[in-house]
């Protein structure tokens, strides 16, 4: 009996290893189990992982009263933000010619009206249609449009044909004509194919805020271009386009488009 | 009127051969220029972002819509019952295809990424004309070799005029699809236009009639096989009024763009200084595609000639790559309208800086690209007549068909 009560009592005791044991046992298997849950779920969370919906559709609105002659910012941080700028002229091509056709996907155009003599000055991208011509026409189907409003090319399936290029009611597109090296990884392109602006696509699909070229605006002071989701009543776009007066290029052709003016 | 035989091409080998080896030289010298500005890319070319389609598509949808009007020959036969151009039809089936052949190789040659044809087999917009005319181009080749089978085998002969109907009616939904191409674009002030369609639909009448002429004339020639007046005479007065339909119908386009005022600009522009592009419009397309052909054709004298029929026919040809660069060249030349009632002072993408036109200009390997199909399209042609019987040995009066047209109203009386 005896031998049983000091068993009992050496039972008794605490292990102090024992306990160091069973703690790390417990948060090892707590991690294994646990963990890859909440791993999996921190992946779930990434926006790219999520398919885009048509509860959001992205737009510009282009206030020209701001929009300053002389300005490049929006052209330059485009370039930056999709490589463009890494593209060269070819060695043995002249400057003139390369000028037409290098690519583009923003430029800034100055303009004079002929009754009043009033000058404008805006950046005119893809307008992102509702109903996209260049879709329309597109063989393959390359040229598509997202359920959140965005218009781009799909670089997999472009043949090079041009046939949207000739549809684009606003010549918002290129056609990339020679060699391309050095690419972003966030923007893939490639010789033969057609692109345009996609409203930085590559910076919704991670969740982020705003386009290139309104980031860069903003930094020089001068917010002509803002950024939003027009089918939010709360947006920031979308109030400003309750307040101003603005209209659609080319709205004859009731594209209905997601970059909107203001001044023009 | 007597049997008709059908003969291989009986020219000596030498001369044959002759011909297919400068025919092969274009040919390979095509695929140079195909090789080397796929390889470089397109800036070698004279296309840019603002023209976009340059001269391989002239020659492309020039050949593509020839060889719908050459099918026409066969269909007036078939179709509308004139046995005056029965022994007409193999030649004309020929042609409509192997020129189809050409256009196709050209216009896919020019391809961003030619190598991703297989992407266009596979992957189908409907929404797109582009991908109806996929359809409808490989459409017509089957059917126009299904229409030679029942021209050439006696097993056929039964379905010749069913095929028949439908190579016509294929052909006429081909040229409309064509025609559509730019009919249908909203974005240019030069397309946006229905008429384009039925314009195209007539033109290629022509442009294949003139060709279909120049190969049969110049084959028979060497041959020494006899074309008689009635069947020149009867084809002559074709082109002369396929000719005169399009130039009215060229007339009416302008007409109409020129009654709104929101095309003044784009009339003003290509009629009177456009430079280039006018000059290909009334010197190419109206005189020398248009006026000098019928001045011709309805000459009392020199439409009796061969060789002015033949000029007529090359005439035709030359004015119908200028209206072809009119159209496709021309339209994107000048500017998009994008802020009516404001003159662009500034651009950085060539918007058409005060009203300016964008610029092209053709470079070698463009115009190589489109005479290597044009060579393909002959290739096929002479290798055709060559090993098959699709020329007739003569088309002297007394062996073709009764002229119709000439006979008394006695010979259509019905027999006591």
């Amino acid at each position: 009996m005896g031998k049983i009560i000091d068993m009992k009592d050496d039972n008794d005791a605490i292990d102090p290893q024992r306990r160091a044991f069973l703690g790390v046992a417990a948060g090892v298997t707590a991690a294994v189990t646990v963990a890859p849950g909440v791993l999996l779920h921190t992946v779930d969370a990434a926006p790219r992982a999520e398919p885009v919906t048509s509860d959001v559709r992205w737009g510009l609105l282009i206030d020209t009263a701001k929009c300053v002659d002389g300005c490049s910012a929006c052209v330059d941080a485009c370039h930056h933000e999709n490589g463009l700028n890494l593209q060269t002229m070819p060695a043995e091509q002249a400057v003139k010619k390369w000028e037409t056709q290098k690519p583009a996907w923003v430029r800034k155009v100055k303009l004079q009206d002929n009754q009043t003599g009033r000058m404008t000055t805006l950046p005119l991208m893809c307008q992102h249609c509702d109903d996209p011509p260049c879709v329309d026409v597109c063989p393959t189907g390359a040229s598509f449009k997202r359920a959140d409003g965005i218009v781009m090319v799909d670089r997999h399936l472009c043949i090079g044909c041009r046939y949207c290029m000739m549809a684009c009611p606003y010549k918002a597109r290129s056609f990339i004509h020679g060699d391309v090296h050095g690419q972003l990884t966030s923007v893939p392109r490639g010789k033969g194919c057609v692109e345009s602006c996609n409203l930085c696509v590559q910076r919704r699909d991670f969740g982020q805020e705003s386009t290139a070229c309104v980031d860069a605006c903003a930094a020089e002071g001068h917010h002509a271009i803002v950024f939003g989701d027009l089918k939010d009543p709360d947006s920031t776009i979308c109030k400003l386009l309750n307040e101003m007066p603005s209209r659609q290029l080319r709205e004859d052709l009731v594209l209905n488009t997601g970059v909107r003016y203001s001044g023009v | 009127m007597k049997r008709i035989v059908y003969r291989e091409w009986r020219i000596p080998p030498t001369q044959f051969w002759s011909i297919l080896g400068i025919l092969a030289a274009v040919v390979s010298m095509a695929t140079l220029a195909f090789g080397y500005m796929e390889h470089t890319g397109h800036w070698v070319s004279g296309m840019n972002n603002s023209v976009v389609w340059g001269t391989p598509h002239v020659f492309a949808v020039f050949l593509i819509i020839a060889a719908s009007g050459a099918l026409n020959i066969a269909s007036i036969s078939t179709v509308f019952h004139k046995p005056i151009y029965k022994p007409l039809g193999r030649l004309s089936g020929l042609l409509a295809a192997a020129m189809l052949m050409g256009g196709l190789l050209v216009l896919v040659m020019d391809l961003g990424r030619p190598e991703r044809l297989i992407v266009a087999m596979t992957n189908y917009n409907f929404s797109s004309i582009f991908a109806w005319n996929i359809f409808l181009y490989t459409g017509f080749l089957i059917i126009v070799i299904a229409y030679l089978w029942t021209m050439a085998d006696r097993q056929g002969a039964a379905f010749n005029r069913p095929v028949g109907i439908i190579a016509f009616l294929w052909r006429l939904a081909l040229t409309t699809g064509t025609g559509s191409i730019f009919g249908f674009l909203v974005a240019r002030q030069a397309y946006d236009a229905a008429i384009l369609a039925p314009l195209f639909v007539v033109i290629s009448f022509a442009y294949g009639l003139a060709v279909f002429m120049l190969v049969l004339i110049y084959a028979f020639d060497e041959d020494n096989r006899p074309i008689g007046a009635k069947i020149m005479r009867r084809l002559k007065n074709l082109l002369g009024l396929f000719v005169a339909g399009g130039l009215y119908f060229t007339l009416i386009y302008h007409l109409t763009n020129l009654y709104g005022a929101k095309n003044d600009g784009f009339e003003l522009w290509l009629l009177t200084n456009g430079g280039m592009h006018t000059f290909m419009f009334w010197v190419g397309s109206v005189l020398i595609g248009g006026l000098l052909p019928l001045g011709i054709i309805y000459h009392p004298e020199l439409s009796k000639e061969r060789n002015w029929i033949m000029t007529a026919c090359g005439l035709v040809i030359i004015g119908g790559l200028a209206t072809m660069s009119v159209v496709i060249i021309g339209s994107q030349a000048y500017p998009i309208q994008m802020f009516p009632g404001q003159t662009i002072l500034e651009s950085g993408f060539f918007d058409g800086v005060n009203g300016a036109a964008a610029p092209y200009h053709p470079t070698i390997p463009e115009l190589l690209l489109g005479l290597g199909g044009v060579a393909v399209s002959l290739i096929i042609t002479v290798v055709g007549v060559r090993v098959l019987q699709f020329l007739p040995e003569s088309l002297a009066d007394d062996i073709v068909a009764l002229d119709e047209e000439l006979l008394g109203e006695e010979a259509f009386a019905k027999p006591a």
